[in-house]
């Protein structure tokens, strides 16, 4: 398959109109303007938490672009703002989770980055890893036993999230199944302090996949192109019924785990500053600049269009109220259950 | 105990009641899928499923690997996807693997999505000894998750209450835990009514009407308790037995109205003492009704240990009795 190259500018649509690559590039911009914000609410103090995503850019643009709206299911991880946001959930309503609002989907329970849309199709999730896969695996089987071909699921998890149990025991249910069930890996090198040699002594996940009996592959995670053609494959193969796929993107985590970290306990800025050079965002808006798919002024606009989109939305979330306090006993059960029945 | 079939309902054992209520369930509901290990071909190790697979399928009958935090999580996701999931732990001990996906998601889809997704799933598998089951084929698990919100925990001791109890734990809409002793599988025969009825989650029920002594339980102690105050009516000494049959949520009332005319309380069950439901069964009526009480309250329960053994000895030692349960109960109705 012929794929973009990014160093040197040549470009290998696999199909995508100028259009579609803006709208990825736009998704691209965007996630880096809202997870900046999360990190300057929290440095303001106003919100006690954020997680970025930012090295993920084009991987998540370029999977979003292979989700189907209305048939698809994903089940993300939390570091999926790209892929949440290219599969229909508003800055809007990343801002409610961001500030934990009342009108949040999860009503302000879950921590940022944790987005559930039951209208989007976007499964609920917690942050225990792996914990998500069978339940993507339970919902594709869902999808087989009724026979609703035309549609798959898209779940994903980084590195780290590959030496868990249930990740094996989903990969293997897939595959015994032939579930339309697609495993997206975002190789970011790290399990919060844990770099990829102390987790597994084979680094190239995607070839796990012969051992499960499905079809694997590697892709440059930081091309969001040739992301798009590695999981649209995938993800048409299993909506024709033609079983799970393996696929695995590699790119970096640039900024540590979340506010909660300091990266530079286990890596240098050095290193850091080194695999920048690579960075997806301004190496996709090169290429797109150099086949006229965009222009500068293009570019320019649209920097100046998210970061009003993230503005309106911070302010539009922020006005909101939080949850009332008496929203805690709400949704432990259907109705109003105590564990003393009287 | 002779039990007969009457016009309206036929008598049957535990292992039966299950099987024809899981077969009911498969009958009435397309979404109704049952998923574990070795239940397909094999017809499940105590052959509840026996047959399953011949009319309904694989699809629907499902052999999974052996893998059970995954037969958990899987079917956590097809109800979360609009079926109706029944996952079976081939025994309670073997469910560990599994309890970060009841603990930690089932029990919390609805609460984490605020209401979007929900978990409508039942968890069915055997627990409890007296079967020479060792280490791993013994436990009872019922204290580790009753701390749960989220859960629903059933623990049926006769055979009407296996079928009414788990229609009701497959048509909830949350997760329910459904505890089945093994050693009353086939020990315990019932009349179960025919036709399709349940019996509402968190309603306990009097097995045996008395005036001098409440004591709670469930499980094969609930059989053994009857027994036992069977043995005291013949002394005319009368004591009053309630089957818990739901542990979370529990039956306050049935408990405090018989406390409050029996004024003493004994809590008998196989689990281990120390946190197990007799714990919060005696907290709450220490809070709801102390001064109701004429003596302290007793719990009779598993002795704090991580199992019983396998050698003989070592399971009888652990297991209680139906003359020590009678001990007990005289004791405390003479205090």
């Amino acid at each position: 398959m012929a794929t973009t190259d990014l160093r040197t500018g040549s470009l290998e649509r696999h199909g995508l109109s100028d259009e579609q690559l803006r709208d990825m590039f736009r998704n691209m911009l965007l996630q880096r303007q809202l997870d900046n914000r999360g990190f300057q609410l929290n440095r303001q103090g106003k919100v006690p938490f954020a997680l970025g995503s930012e090295g993920h850019e084009a991987l998540q643009a370029g999977a979003a672009m292979a989700f189907n709206r209305g048939g698809d299911i994903l089940a993300p991880y939390y570091r999926d703002l790209g892929l949440c946001l290219g599969i229909g959930l508003s800055p809007f309503e990343i801002l409610l989770s961001i500030f934990a609002r009342a009108e949040d989907h999860n009503g302000g329970r879950q921590f940022p980055n944790h987005y559930s849309s039951k209208a989007a199709g976007l499964m609920s999730f917690s942050s225990i890893l792996a914990a998500h896969l069978p339940h993507a695996v339970g919902a594709a089987f869902a999808i087989q036993y009724r026979g609703e071909t035309g549609r798959a699921v898209l779940a994903t998890c980084g590195d780290g999230t590959t030496s868990e149990g249930e990740w094996h025991e989903s990969m293997n249910f897939a595959a015994v199944h032939k579930l339309p069930f697609v495993m997206l890996v975002e190789n970011n090198e790290w399990a919060i302090s844990t770099p990829l040699e102390k987790q597994m002594a084979q680094p190239e996940i995607w070839k796990r996949a012969a051992g499960y009996g499905m079809p694997g592959r590697r892709f440059n995670g930081f091309d969001p192109i040739e992301t798009y053609a590695a999981v649209k494959e995938a993800m048409d193969r299993a909506r024709a019924g033609e079983g799970p796929t393996l696929v695995e993107g590699t790119c970096y985590r640039y900024l540590a785990h979340s506010t909660d970290d300091n990266d530079l306990t286990y890596r240098t800025r050095e290193a850091v500053q080194e695999r920048r050079k690579d960075d997806p965002v301004p190496a996709f808006e090169a290429v797109l600049l150099e086949h006229g798919i965009v222009t500068p002024q293009d570019v320019a606009a649209m920097r100046k269009d998210v970061l009003h989109e993230t503005n309106e939305a911070t302010d539009a979330a922020e006005a909101l109220p939080y949850p009332e306090p008496t929203d805690l006993y709400k949704h432990v059960y259907e109705g109003a259950w105590e564990p003393w029945q009287s | 105990m002779a039990v007969v079939s009457s016009a309206n309902s036929t008598v049957m054992n535990n292992v039966e009641a299950v099987r024809a209520t899981l077969y009911e369930a498969m009958k009435n509901d397309e979404r109704t899928v049952i998923l574990g290990e070795d239940v397909g071909a094999r017809g499940n190790v105590f052959l509840i499923t026996k047959d399953f697979i011949g009319e309904f399928g694989e699809r629907r009958v499902i052999d999974t690997p052996i893998a059970e935090a995954s037969i958990v999580g899987i079917a956590v996701g097809m109800a979360m996807e609009g079926l109706r999931p029944i996952a079976e732990i081939q025994f309670a001990d073997f469910i560990y693997p599994s309890f970060n996906q009841i603990v930690g998601e089932a029990a919390k889809i609805r609460y984490r999505s605020n209401g979007e997704y929900t978990c409508p799933l039942v968890i069915r598998t055997p627990y409890g000894g007296g079967v020479r089951g060792a280490l791993s084929h013994s436990v009872s698990i019922e204290a580790l998750f009753y701390h749960v919100p989220g859960l629903k925990i059933v623990a049926p001791s006769f055979p009407d209450d296996v079928k009414g109890l788990l229609n009701a734990a497959i048509d909830d809409p949350d997760p329910v835990l459904f505890l089945e002793h093994k050693k009353t599988y086939r020990l315990i025969k019932g009349e179960v009514p025919d036709g399709h009825y349940t019996i509402p989650l968190g309603k306990a029920n009097v097995r045996k009407a008395g005036t001098q002594l409440t004591v709670v339980s469930y499980g094969l102690y609930l059989h053994w308790a009857l027994e036992a105050a069977q043995r005291l009516q013949e002394e005319n000494l009368s004591v009053e037995v309630i089957d818990l049959r739901s542990i979370r949520p529990m039956d306050k009332t049935a408990i405090l109205n018989s406390v409050e005319k029996t004024r003493k309380l004994l809590i008998v069950h196989e689990d281990n003492k120390f946190g197990g439901i007799g714990a919060e069964i005696s907290a709450m009526v220490a809070e709801e009704a102390l001064f109701s009480l004429d003596s302290p309250i007793r719990r009779l329960c598993g002795p704090d240990v991580p199992s019983m053994g396998y050698a003989l000895p070592l399971e009888e030692e652990f297991m209680s009795s139906p003359a020590e349960m009678a001990d007990a109960m005289r004791a405390m109705v003479k205090f």
